[in-house]
């Protein structure tokens, strides 16, 4: 455990807490950019640890939540087809769509399976011939080489029957529809660790110079995330707007360049739209051309699917850091974990759902926090 | 999702030309590709996403980032069924 404790421990924790108040003199609105990072924000009480000028507003990476209702009906609708296997990640399975989930369509008979990896795919595709086997590739960045590696198989190898539901999000351009908003009150970005072991961090220069914003890369311990704020902090108190690195153990600007490679082969970037957010200007990628038969909207007839989410969710405000979980009537009442209403419930990577899971819902003195876990911090 | 997870790489072998390995997770072994890091080593840890390793660790990061994974209840990808070669799921939860 010794490695763990250096990384949560309560003095390092606490060192770091008093650096940010000596250096903080005005009150600053920091958006942490990766669900992962939500996640361990909320469960270790670390936006309860800074001092009361820092806040943190939780920003769109959890991929789950935001992948738009019609392309989960898209979703079903490929996979109640009795010809077709369709495969995800286990986290999309209970993801509402308008009339139930997959694990619903399983239980109806549908051949729905959980993959631990894209290439299992092309197991069950070789071992199914007489099947369609269609794999749901959502994801950000950090998930794009994964899924990028098995269309480029399929179309090597000539496995015909496989095709990808390609509901894919990239990073840079949300920050920039956050940061053009007029209603936007972010200043400062931690940004996406895992995200940028892939990409590495060059593509966020251009967005950090052109708003004056600084964007800190950082990963997801607690200890990661009060170091990333307080850098972030350090620049926005000296009107510094820079990409800087505090995850640099793990990643550099260049990034894995090997998977960006295959990544660029097999997609390209178009308009994506993003559920609570609305449609971002070439915000996500699709499959190139040359992999259209492997493309699951091509072959399948689903173009036509209309929904509508429930006009009383404000997910969207959530997710560009305008409101928080509590200020939403619905929130731990009409909109739970079991009942999720919009996008940043339907995930435990998502704001209302971590805030939900933690006792958010509370008032702050009924909530266990756990700074006792970062060494009794007070 | 988007959280990769560290492990040990134990064994390495070729499928169908891709450069695979054996990862152990704490007590799972699963299979990753390490075609986005080729040159790793049997004895090194790498970060896995969604069976994919896309960079090489220290061992001492490594351990710390799985026990911290384990705490925040974010290793379920690891229990997702093995495929074998026939494409039958072979721990089917």
């Amino acid at each position: 455990m010794k490695y763990l404790d250096e990384y949560r421990d309560g003095r390092v924790a606490r060192k770091i807490v008093d650096e940010i108040r000596r250096v903080q003199t005005k009150p600053w609105v920091i958006m942490e950019v990766c669900g992962g990072q939500t996640h361990s924000i909320v469960k270790n009480g670390i936006d309860y640890l800074l001092p009361q000028g820092v806040e943190l507003v939780h920003g769109p990476g959890c991929p789950v939540c935001v992948t738009p209702l019609e392309m989960i009906d898209k979703a079903h609708a490929i996979a109640r087809r009795p010809d077709v296997i369709f495969c995800s990640f286990g986290d999309m399975l209970r993801v509402p769509g308008s009339e139930g989930d997959l694990f619903t369509i399983k239980s109806e008979g549908g051949d729905v399976r959980v993959v631990y990896s894209p290439l299992d795919c092309l197991k069950i595709a070789r071992a199914n011939p007489e099947k369609k086997v269609v794999f749901f590739a959502i994801g950000f960045e950090t998930t794009a080489p994964a899924n990028a590696m098995l269309a480029w198989r399929a179309l090597q190898e000539g496995v015909k029957n496989i095709s990808l539901l390609v509901s894919h999000v990239l990073v840079p351009p949300a920050l920039e529809a956050i940061l053009a908003s007029p209603q936007n009150r972010v200043q400062g970005f931690l940004g996406p660790g895992h995200v940028c072991a892939v990409m590495g961090y060059e593509e966020y220069e251009p967005i950090s110079a052109r708003f004056r914003v600084p964007i800190v890369i950082t990963g997801f311990e607690p200890l990661d995330i009060l170091q990333g704020t307080l850098m972030t902090i350090r620049q926005l108190e000296t009107e510094r707007a820079e990409v800087e690195n505090e995850y640099s153990r793990i990643l550099d600007r260049a990034g894995n360049r090997t998977a960006q490679k295959l990544v660029s082969e097999v997609f390209e970037v178009g308009d994506r739209k993003w559920r609570g957010i609305g449609m971002i200007p070439q915000s996500g990628y699709r499959l190139r051309e040359e992999f259209r038969e492997h493309d699951a909207e091509k072959l399948f007839d689903v173009a036509r699917i209309d929904t509508r989410e429930p006009e009383i969710c404000i997910s969207g405000e959530i997710l560009r850091g305008i409101k928080k979980p509590k200020d939403c009537p619905a929130f731990g009442t009409l909109c739970n974990p079991q009942h999720p209403l919009g996008a940043t419930m339907v995930s435990a990577e998502g704001a209302c759902a971590a805030y939900y899971a933690y006792g958010r819902h509370l008032q702050r003195d009924e909530v266990d926090v756990p700074v006792h876990s970062l060494g009794g911090a007070a | 999702m988007c959280l990769a997870i560290p492990g040990k790489v134990v064994d390495t072998f070729d499928q169908h030309g891709m450069r695979m390995a054996k990862v152990q997770f704490g007590g799972i072994t699963r299979e990753a590709c390490l075609e986005y890091v080729p040159d790793t080593k049997v004895g090194e840890y790498v970060l896995v996403h969604v069976g994919f390793a896309i960079s090489k660790v220290d061992e001492e990061e490594a351990q710390r980032t799985y026990q911290l994974l384990e705490e925040m209840d974010q290793l379920t990808e690891l229990l997702a069924p093995v495929v074998d070669e026939h494409g039958s799921r072979e721990n089917e939860r």
